[in-house]
């Protein structure tokens, strides 16, 4: 597996319209989003950013009504095929929120409980290490795993769902803003994160913070809302090529701050 | 837009009027919160009184005697509370907790639900003597006669409302974002619920039952009509069946006074066996989780 220059693609989206019951969010997006690198979301609030993101794992659906249109698929199959298991569907592709949300039991639990849904054999401690390892937690919790998640600061909790994510091992990463909550050395912690996970899966992160796109993302997807306030996607590329040469006047004002 | 004239100072105090508003309203509502507690005091504070000095042994041990004659206590009264409690708990506890999950996870506002949850408003209201009625011409006149069963019967559908009631909210309570973790990693809505949700809720769900449980304990008029009374200890589960809020009543309007200091006593029984349950329950799943 090349790290860098890889040409699968883990999604590729076609004519996707969104509606929030009749509403609608999303208006035709079509894009490519390549697997093993780091694609990041920018846009400005209420273009749909977090909307897209929770399409691709289908979690929209378990929080209100939704209609979607058009075609996404994960390397290569349709995930809106009616015959697709959700379930197998969200252990694929796991999803960091933007408040930290552990579950209300203790460290340990929280990484294991994926693994113990699936009924996972194998060591289990291990399996809880190594994933609090990947998330560069392990060492400010390895003595208190069998106490509260909820006794854990907000970069420390936020890490722990990171972790937790990656205990089922997951092909994707979804993170939506997940340092908004979060003070400059958490955040940076979860930039170093994401850079050492990148050449094992595949992350997608909304963040309204530029230079944190500049700096973990290789692809940008800018997303912004048309005349009839429906989010479309306005621009993808390279980041540089995103930041310092935009093709669209927009893109370019929204970088430079000159925007709304 | 003028502004009235604000002063630097820090130190400065509030306007004359605001600063009394504020105060009178303060101690406004510290009088009405005593005014509220005084019923529940008084309440204790008589049955306390009047009760202390007839518990003893024998309550426990002994069966109800005629007035006039010494000692005697009400023992099988005891045992026929705790036996239909347990009853009525263990129908009412797994179909209230269930129903209430439905209500909450399974479809939260669908056409359905409302009906549900009206029809769940509308037993909340239902008099207990009409209950009573109801489990007697259900129960009782099918099966034959008076029953702890039927009792069980009866306070089962007293509780199931509470019960329901307390665990929607309960769960209610719970963030969404927590559900949303989990259906994120994969986990379907039953792991959701069993592993997350629930221990989640638990103590707001245990502080609920107890709530129906101290309810239906001191209800009275459903177990006229399905369990009746008896002066003997239990014989079967379907045998009338004697109870400390029945055996309350019975003596509390007799004319004697023996008997009726027998009833403040086993008043002050049902309130401990209320405050035992709550105690252990609490003690219980507290270790739990
Ligand atoms: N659950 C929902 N029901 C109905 N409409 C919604 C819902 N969630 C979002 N929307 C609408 O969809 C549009 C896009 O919202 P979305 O949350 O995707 O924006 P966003 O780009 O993530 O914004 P932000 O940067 O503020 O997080 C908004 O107009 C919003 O009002
Ligand atoms: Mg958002």
């Amino acid at each position: 597996m090349s790290s860098t220059t890889t040409t699968s693609n883990a999604y590729q989206v076609r004519n996707m319209n969104f509606f929030y019951g009749t509403r609608q969010a999303l208006d035709g997006i079509n894009i490519d989003i390549p697997a093993q690198s780091v694609t990041a979301i920018i846009g400005p609030s209420g273009c749909g950013k977090s909307t897209f993101l929770k399409s691709l794992n289908r979690i929209a659906e378990a929080e209100t009504k939704v209609r979607i249109d058009g075609q996404i698929s994960l390397f290569g199959q349709n995930i809106y095929d009616p015959k697709v298991n959700l379930t197998q569907l969200r252990r694929r592709v796991g999803m960091v929120f933007q408040r930290p949300n552990p579950f209300p039991m203790s460290i340990y639990d929280n990484v294991a409980y994926g693994p113990r849904v699936f009924g996972t054999k194998g060591n289990l401690d291990a399996l809880v290490e190594s994933s609090l390892t990947k998330a560069a937690i392990w060492n400010e919790v390895k003595d208190k795993l069998r106490t509260s998640a909820q006794g854990l600061s907000g970069g420390q909790q936020q890490r722990l769902c990171i972790a937790r994510s990656l205990a089922v091992n997951p092909d994707v990463l979804l993170m939506d803003e997940p340092c908004s909550a979060l003070d400059p050395i958490a955040t940076l912690r979860i930039e170093e994160l994401i850079e050492n996970l990148r050449t094992q899966l595949t992350i997608i992160i909304v963040t309204h913070n530029m230079q944190q796109a500049g700096r973990v993302s290789q692809n940008t997807l800018f997303f912004n809302t048309d005349e009839s306030r429906i989010g479309q996607l306005v621009e993808s590329g390279l980041t540089k090529e995103i930041f310092f040469s935009p093709k669209d006047k927009r893109t370019e004002d929204y970088i430079t701050g000159r925007f709304g | 837009m003028t502004m009235s004239k604000q002063s630097d100072d820090l130190t400065q105090p509030l306007e004359a009027g605001r600063t009394f508003f504020n105060t009178g309203m303060t101690i406004l509502s510290g009088v009405f919160t005593l005014l509220g507690l005084i019923p529940l005091f008084l309440v204790l504070f008589y049955v306390l009184s009047q009760g202390f000095s007839s518990l003893n042994a024998d309550i426990f041990t002994q069966l109800p005697a005629p007035s006039g004659t010494l000692g005697g206590g009400f023992g099988n009264a005891i045992q026929g509370t705790m036996i239909m409690v347990a009853i009525a708990a263990s129908i009412s506890v797994p179909i209230g907790v269930l129903t209430a999950i439905f209500l909450s996870e399974y479809s939260r506002d669908s056409g359905f639900v409302q009906y549900v949850r009206f029809g769940v408003n509308v037993l909340a209201g239902v008099p207990s003597i009409v209950i009573g009625v109801f489990a007697y011409g259900v129960v009782v006149t099918t099966s034959g006669g008076f029953s702890a069963y039927a009792g069980g019967f009866a306070l089962a559908i007293l509780m199931l409302p509470i019960i329901i009631r307390t665990t929607e909210e309960a769960l209610k309570l719970i963030p969404w974002e927590l559900r949303l973790g989990s259906f994120a990693l994969g986990a379907d809505r039953f792991n959701t619920i069993a592993r997350v949700i629930l221990p989640a809720a638990l103590p707001g769900i245990i502080t609920g039952i107890m709530l129906a449980v101290s309810r239906a304990a001191g209800e009275t008029a459903p177990l006229i009509f399905t369990a009746l009374f008896s002066q003997y200890w239990l014989e079967g589960l379907n045998k009338p069946t004697a109870s400390l809020a029945v055996l309350i009543f019975n003596y509390a309007t007799t004319p004697y006074a023996d008997l009726q200091h027998k009833a403040w006593g086993a008043s002050l029984m049902l309130l401990i066996l209320v405050l035992i349950i709550s105690i252990v329950a609490r003690i219980v799943f507290r270790r739990r989780s």
